[in-house]
């Protein structure tokens, strides 16, 4: 019994340990994986099962035959000595050959077909979010629910620059996940605003493109409480490589914690809106706005890119009139990617870009208030 | 022969020196050669994108690239290595070896033969020249894809007109190379006496006849849409940008297999003469190639299967596509028997030949695994599929060619070319190529998306071994340019059949052939 007091001084030790080995272990199993995300959703969980059913067939089918060619290589050298045969039909080997393939994929097609049904059943959901692609982020709009924002790249230029240690999550990470609860049907209706994106989250086995003027489907039931990670799958520009997606698995209570917290927050927001702010209060709040939204095309320093992204630095536009900077960024400008930014952003958040876009770089133009904003909508 | 010899040196025709021979020849061999070096000037330029590429996804992080110069460099790689290096390659080897292996005199077209070579490079400097306009180069990726497509500057009304004058000259080739092979052949030649080079392309120019048209027709919408005002990829005139991928991809699947039917027919013509046995099922070769042909109609969805088509459509298109793996699957056995009990030996066109067998089948099991709808949804769009692209493309179509040319040098120098050399360039290649491509597979299943600059640190290990292997095969390719010319130089004289195995009409004439192929009808005798 004397071993005891031991065995709790070490128990606590051995724990962060056993945790600090496993999160090694993770980054490096992470590495080097040679197959599939562990499935967190049901209908992943199918999608991981056929795989490995198919892979498997294949492995089957590549044995047999390259034995069979490696086999005749090495058996059949003319080094060897050995003459040809020349043979060079055989019905009954070639109608075999027709017919096995042809059974193996129809038993194939059974399990992929009741896998494709149950993808396509969007029926009864317990949730449904809207989730809209723009370039280069996503919104989410919980339908009944009140609740509504976008969900940006939150891992800084630095790191993607290279003048700084890159984290954990680098360019998998956001300002404002999508939250839902566990083991609930979330359906998603997904369209674009612009070009077109995919929504794509790995362990919750859902990839959907998300077409500008259409709505598209899709769902998941997740199975365990988590944070999962995922991309946008379709080329959309510039900064389609920085438009992750993070989706919170929490229980029932949780997301309803998160839900009050939101609502209350969208309310907050709103009554802002009638403020009237300082330039050192815009600024602020523009910088961390532009990074978000405007740096990908115009660049951190504002002088965009010669011929493809025209530069705020010294802009005729950014330092004329207020009123044709707002116009601008409200509306954007069809047919390029200076997209409409009206619906992306609130009045508070249009101010303080326009504000620090006409106080930085050099630039010096005044500050544009909230309510101005609100006047040109 | 004799007689031919005699009359060949008595015409006083003979072609014009320098560049006007160049310019103005309606003579197939030298229009293949033009076609051939075309073909290894854009793989060098498609190269350099490719090592830019990987050395930018060396590491985490962006180094040497913007995200936008990066989207142009995918994308130029990619129509650059589609329309400038393996279909050209595959034409220029038709000019060479179909009038050789049919017995004619020429193409059936001679100056247009020599249209749809000269279309090219004025193709390739608006490719390349959108490069460097205000704008950039077309940043969506080989597949164009509106309204992405839309934003572009004139960089991508440039890439339009390039591609209508590559379009124009595939159709012209392929119009040349039908009308030869159904009207040219040595008397007596049946079309089952051809020989499987010359049944692929005949199926191939009518893949390219039925669907370059159908691309022209896509990309001139998306200039409609971009300079005049319709919508027919715009959701708010009334028109669906998902209408594009449908018509595109109509093009698209069967312009995957016009990149690789005349692959089968190069290794289904190596692999007999260096197992010195003829091909094991002939027939079901010419059948297989047909259904392929055919069933490349009708499965071009499974490019789309995550756009959000009805149930139906997904179930239609999945099972259309994975019954490709039956013919292509029968054609793969075909070479295994004919490799069984043959005679075997390891020059370097059979080496090349045997790569494409077992690595093509890994881009055959790779698209199996990518036809199944659900499983699909994981991989589209991420590295499963450019491992599975390149191990066709690259250790397919590109491998043939590869093997065609160190089959035909010989008989198209004169000389032997250096062996040993040929075989470092094998040994080399064939390793990279593995290690620049197998590892994408990993990368594709643990959620790496493809046409990113920049990646999460999970996908670093496999990046780095993948650009590795990238710099190390980029290199090695340096040894084919070298094989090559030390094999125009000189060496020792290619006798009339090449290879002990050899099979052929191309085989009865001289190594080079004189500069008129078959000028006396020859007359077969089955």
């Amino acid at each position: 019994m004397s071993g005891l007091p031991c065995v709790r001084r070490i128990g606590p030790f051995a724990v962060q340990v056993t945790a600090a080995w496993a999160a090694t272990v993770s980054t490096v199993w992470a590495q080097w994986a040679i197959d599939l995300q562990p499935p967190k959703a049901e209908f992943a969980q199918r999608i991981y099962d056929l795989h490995v059913l198919i892979l498997l067939v294949c492995l089957g089918i590549f044995v047999v035959v390259f034995g069979a060619m490696f086999y005749a290589l090495w058996r059949y050298r003319k080094s060897l000595g050995h003459t040809a045969r020349p043979f060079h039909e055989h019905t009954a080997v070639e109608v075999a050959w027709t017919l096995i393939p042809f059974l193996i994929l129809v038993a194939m097609a059974w399990p992929a077909t009741q896998a494709v049904l149950m993808q396509k059943d969007t029926a009864d959901p317990e949730l449904t979010i809207k989730v809209t692609g723009y370039q280069w982020k996503w919104e989410y709009d919980y339908l009944t629910l009140g609740v509504k924002f976008m969900s940006s790249l939150a891992t800084p230029r630095e790191q993607i620059e290279g003048r700084a240690p890159k984290d954990a999550h680098y360019l998998l990470e956001v300002d404002a996940p999508m939250v839902v609860p566990v083991g609930k049907k979330v359906r998603l209706l997904l369209t674009a605003n612009d070009v077109i994106h995919a929504w794509w989250v790995p362990a919750l086995g859902v990839k959907q493109d998300a077409i500008p003027g259409f709505v598209r489907e899709a769902w998941f039931r997740a199975t365990e409480p988590g944070v999962y990670r995922g991309q946008c799958a379709e080329l959309c520009g510039t900064g389609h490589a920085f438009m992750p997606i993070v989706v919170e698995v929490r229980t029932q209570e949780g997301f309803e914690a998160w839900l009050r917290e939101r609502q209350l927050a969208q309310a907050r927001a709103a009554a802002e809106a009638q403020q009237r702010f300082t330039l050192k209060e815009l600024m602020a709040r523009g910088e961390r706005v532009y990074a978000a939204h405007c740096s990908a095309c115009h660049q951190a320093n504002g002088r965009g890119l010669p011929g493809v992204f025209p530069a705020l630095a010294g802009s005729k536009l950014v330092l004329g009139p207020a009123a044709a900077h707002i116009d601008i960024v409200l509306n954007g400008r069809p047919g390029t990617a200076m997209a409409a930014f009206r619906n992306q952003l609130s009045d508070v958040e249009l101010a303080a870009v326009i504000t620090y876009e006409r106080n930085t770089w050099g630039n010096a133009a005044g500050v544009v208030q909230p309510a101005e904003v609100k006047a040109r909508r | 022969m004799d007689a031919h010899t005699a009359h060949a040196a008595a015409e006083p025709h003979g072609p014009p020196a320098g560049l006007m021979r160049w310019l103005t020849t309606t003579n197939h061999k030298d229009i293949g050669t033009l076609y051939l070096w075309f073909a290894a000037a854009m793989f060098l330029l498609g190269g350099v994108a490719a090592m830019l590429i990987r050395a930018e996804l060396y590491q985490p992080g962006l180094q040497i690239t913007h995200p936008d110069a990066f989207n142009q460099l995918t994308s130029l790689h990619g129509l650059i290595m589609i329309f400038g290096v393996i279909m050209p390659a595959f034409t220029g080897l038709a000019n060479w070896q179909v009038p050789l292996m049919i017995g004619a005199p020429d193409m059936a077209f001679p100056r247009m033969n020599n249209l749809s070579f000269w279309l090219l490079p004025p193709a390739a400097v608006l490719l390349i020249g959108s490069a460097f306009v205000p704008g950039g180069a077309v940043g969506t990726g080989w597949t164009l894809y509106p309204p992405l497509f839309i934003q572009g500057g004139i960089g991508y009304d440039m890439a339009i007109f390039a591609i209508h004058l590559m379009g124009l000259s595939s159709i012209l080739g392929a119009i040349n190379i039908a009308t030869t092979i159904v009207n040219l052949r040595a008397p007596g030649m049946r079309l089952m006496d051809m020989p499987m080079f010359i049944w692929t392309w005949l199926v191939t120019a009518f893949l390219l006849i039925a669907a370059m048209p159908v691309l022209a027709g896509a990309v001139t919408m998306l200039l409609m849409d971009r300079h005049f005002g319709t919508h027919f990829f715009d959701a708010a005139g009334g028109g669906d940008p998902v209408m594009f991928q449908h018509i595109f991809w109509f093009f698209g699947h069967p312009e995957v297999y016009i990149l690789i039917l005349p692959a089968f027919g190069i290794v289904s013509t190596v692999i007999p003469t260096f197992a010195r046995k003829p091909l094991f099922g002939y027939r079901s070769m010419v059948y297989a190639t047909v259904s392929i042909a055919l069933l490349s109609f009708l499965v071009w969805a499974h490019h789309m299967f995550t756009v959000g088509m009805p149930a139906a459509a997904q179930l239609f298109f999945m099972y259309a596509t994975m019954l490709i793996a039956v013919p292509t699957g029968v054609k793969v056995f075909n070479w295994v028997a004919t490799l069984w009990r043959g005679s075997i030996s390891f020059e370097t066109p059979m080496l090349f030949a045997l790569a494409f067998v077992c690595l093509f089948t890994i881009g055959g099991f790779s698209g199996l695994v990518l036809a199944m709808a659900p499983v699909d949804v994981q991989l589209h769009d991420t590295y499963y599929v450019v491992a599975h692209f390149h191990y066709v493309l690259v250790t397919g179509a590109l491998f043939a060619i590869y093997a065609a040319v160190y089959y035909w040098l010989p008989k198209w120098t004169g000389h032997m070319y250096d062996e040993r050399l040929a075989r470092w360039h094998f040994w080399l290649s064939v390793i990279s190529v593995n290690v620049l491509f197998f590892p994408m597979h990993f990368l594709g299943l643990a959620g790496m998306p493809r046409r990113i600059p920049d990646y999460a640190l999970q996908f670093a290990a496999y990046n780095q071994i993948a650009s590795i292997g990238g710099f190390v095969f980029g290199a090695a390719q340096i040894l084919l340019a070298i094989v090559v010319f030390k094999a125009i130089r000189g060496g020792a004289p290619a006798p009339a059949r090449v290879w002990e195995g050899a099979q052929g009409l191309e085989w009865t004439l001289p190594s080079p052939p004189p500069y008129h192929s078959f000028t006396t009808p020859l007359r077969m005798t089955p």
